[in-house]
């Protein structure tokens, strides 16, 4: 290394970061990030010992950019993820766009409009006990629901996004529901009675002191929900989702796969290579998936959370 | 939204057309009385929580109203303003008279009247929002325009500017209890109501915060008329003009200046209760 570009080095990274470094500490706020690096440079150092000391050439990456922009393959080496992961993403997309407006309207109904009295209130809590129970129904149960009325009856076509969409949306709604519904009901009624003594009509008062306090809460649920849309294949298999496509569907009525419909698929495959490699990557690709929609998510909750306190 | 459209009714501003009767509860003086009471009834459920309630409550004065727990005296308070509307298995007869239209008749729109007629409660219960928020709240729910120079004159009339001059963009939950009922007086007082109605407002507070409530309403007094309940006698005294004391079941005993009510009560059990026989 030259001279020169030791030079350039320090002046453009080590001296501002070292820099940045002093201010930090001097803050005499939590200094523990600043050991980051050490950790990472020092992580890296180790692994390369170890590396060199065993002979252990380290594992073979299968999943890498080439799994998730191509489609299945009879050779391990190319098959990829990439029409199932599209596929989820537009079923998951769809099924957002569906069923968390209707399970959300559902919620503020039933919490803060339904009658609880009279004939009409007992409706209303058969209503709440057959809500709670559907969230207790195996997915399977779904899966055949939507093969007999959303596939056939309605001819939507088996396993076509939409289809797919409206069978896993009828599977998150009860937790949806219910969830949303119980950040509703955290909303202390103090200040409910706080607006409506304002002169708030139930709309102002919905719109701004129940929903903000309760948005937090209600996104939460729809997290959950959607890890658990994204996951499930039982129904997939019921309203007769492909195993393995080798396009991605470019509309609603397209023949779409999955990602654990895909997984589901290679857990077959007689080639060993399947099984273990490509497998895996592929259920690492779905976990990856789940876990940064999941970060999303708590992102824009945390960011709700703050401006209410 | 389609409620407010009816917030043009205006109540009108003639003061009580109803005649002064002799009875408990009417006025006598020519003092003008801004909500009247005639034969009020409350039922929640089977229980007959108000009992034939006759009360002229006088303009820009402080009425209080006493009495020991469960009397009604809350009840006959969210009467007032239709609070007890949102009560599903409530049931009310009888009059409610605010400047001569009874708020029960069909064409009152609840909502315009709570616009005229603000409340405070037992607990503070300010938004989760900033101060400045809590205080636009009405403003903004009425359609009102906001400017900082309301929310500083609602927070000064409250005496809680000097304690949060600069920081209104601070939650009001980082507030003290005592602050927070300011806060929440100051929010009640911004729109510019006719009438404020207390629940106990410095029940949940220690004495320094409550002596602080307690001039405050004195002060009120002045632009607004404050009907405030409280199950402590000695503020009732120190802050009254007018004291109604309610006793058990929800009957009216005996309404009258609160001087004469401390001092001379014309029946047995009114001077029993203030004596501290029973409740």
């Amino acid at each position: 290394m030259t001279p020169g570009l030791v030079l350039v080095f320090v002046l453009c990274l080590l001296f501002p970061l070292g820099v940045l470094a002093w201010r930090r500490f001097q803050s005499g706020e939590s200094n523990l990030g600043l050991a980051a690096p050490f950790l990472i440079i020092g992580g890296t150092a180790i692994g390369v010992l170890v590396a060199n000391a065993t002979g252990f050439a380290g594992p073979e990456p299968w999943l890498d950019w080439q799994f998730v922009t191509s489609a299945h393959s009879r050779h391990p080496e190319e098959a990829g993820l990439y029409p199932a992961i599209i596929g989820s993403f537009f079923i998951m997309m769809v099924m957002a766009v569906f069923a968390f407006p209707v399970s959300i309207g559902a919620a503020i109904y039933l919490e803060e409009y339904a009658p609880s009295t009279g004939w009409r209130g007992r409706v209303v809590q058969l209503i709440q006990v057959n809500i709670a129970n559907l969230a207790g129904v195996p997915s399977v149960v779904y899966g055949l629901l939507g093969l007999a009325i959303i596939a056939r009856a309605l001819r939507l076509g088996t396993g076509a996004v939409t289809t797919a969409a409206f069978t896993l949306g009828l599977l998150i709604m009860p937790i949806t529901i219910i969830s949303a519904q119980e950040a509703i009901r955290a909303v202390p009624d103090e200040h409910r009675q706080a607006s409506y003594a304002m002169g708030a009509s139930d709309w102002h008062t919905l719109r701004r002191v129940v929903l903000p306090e309760a948005l937090p809460g209600i996104l939460t649920g729809t997290i959950l929900s959607l890890g658990r849309a994204i996951g499930e294949t039982a129904p997939l298999i019921m309203i007769g989702a492909a195993t393995t496509v080798y396009s991605p569907p470019t509309t609603l009525n397209d023949s779409v796969s999955a990602m654990p419909m895909q997984i589901f698929a290679w857990a077959g495959e007689f080639i060993a290579d399947f099984r273990t490699g490509v497998l895996s990557a592929g259920v690492l690709t779905l976990l990856l998936a789940m876990l940064s929609m999941n970060a999303v998510a708590i992102l824009i909750r945390n960011r709700y959370e703050q401006e209410q306190t | 939204m389609s409620n407010t459209d009816n917030s043009l009714i205006e109540f009108g501003v003639t003061g009580s057309e109803t005649e002064q009767t002799p009875e408990t509860g009417t006025l006598t003086e020519d003092t003008q009385s801004i909500i009247s009471t005639r034969g009020l009834d409350v039922w929640y459920g089977d229980d007959h929580a108000l009992q034939d309630v006759d009360m002229d409550i006088p303009k820009n004065r402080v009425t209080a109203i006493i009495g020991p727990s469960g009397c009604g005296k809350s009840t006959f308070l969210r009467c007032l303003n239709r609070m007890n509307d949102m009560v599903e298995t409530a049931r009310i007869e009888g009059e409610v008279r605010f400047n001569g239209t009874n708020v029960y008749d069909d064409d009152v729109d609840a909502i315009a009247l709570r616009r005229q007629i603000g409340m405070v409660f037992q607990h503070p219960n300010p938004f989760p929002k900033s101060i400045y928020d809590n205080v636009a709240y009405g403003l903004r729910v009425q359609d009102k325009p906001v400017n900082d120079e309301i929310i500083e004159t609602a927070l000064r009339r409250a005496a809680l500017w000097d304690e949060v001059e600069g920081q209104l963009d601070k939650s009001a939950r980082d507030l003290s209890g005592g602050q927070q009922q300011r806060l929440c007086i100051a929010r009640a007082i911004a729109v510019d109501p006719d009438v404020v109605l207390m629940d106990e407002p410095a029940s949940a507070l220690d004495p320094v915060a409550t002596s602080k409530i307690e001039d405050l309403i004195e002060e009120l007094a002045e632009e607004y008329t404050v009907v405030i309940v409280t199950h402590n006698m000695q503020q009732a005294a120190r802050i009254s003009d007018k004291t109604a004391v309610f006793l058990t079941g929800g009957k009216l005993a005996e309404f009258d200046d609160t001087q004469k009510i401390f001092e001379n009560p014309e029946s047995q059990r009114v001077e029993d209760y203030i004596t501290g026989k029973f409740g």
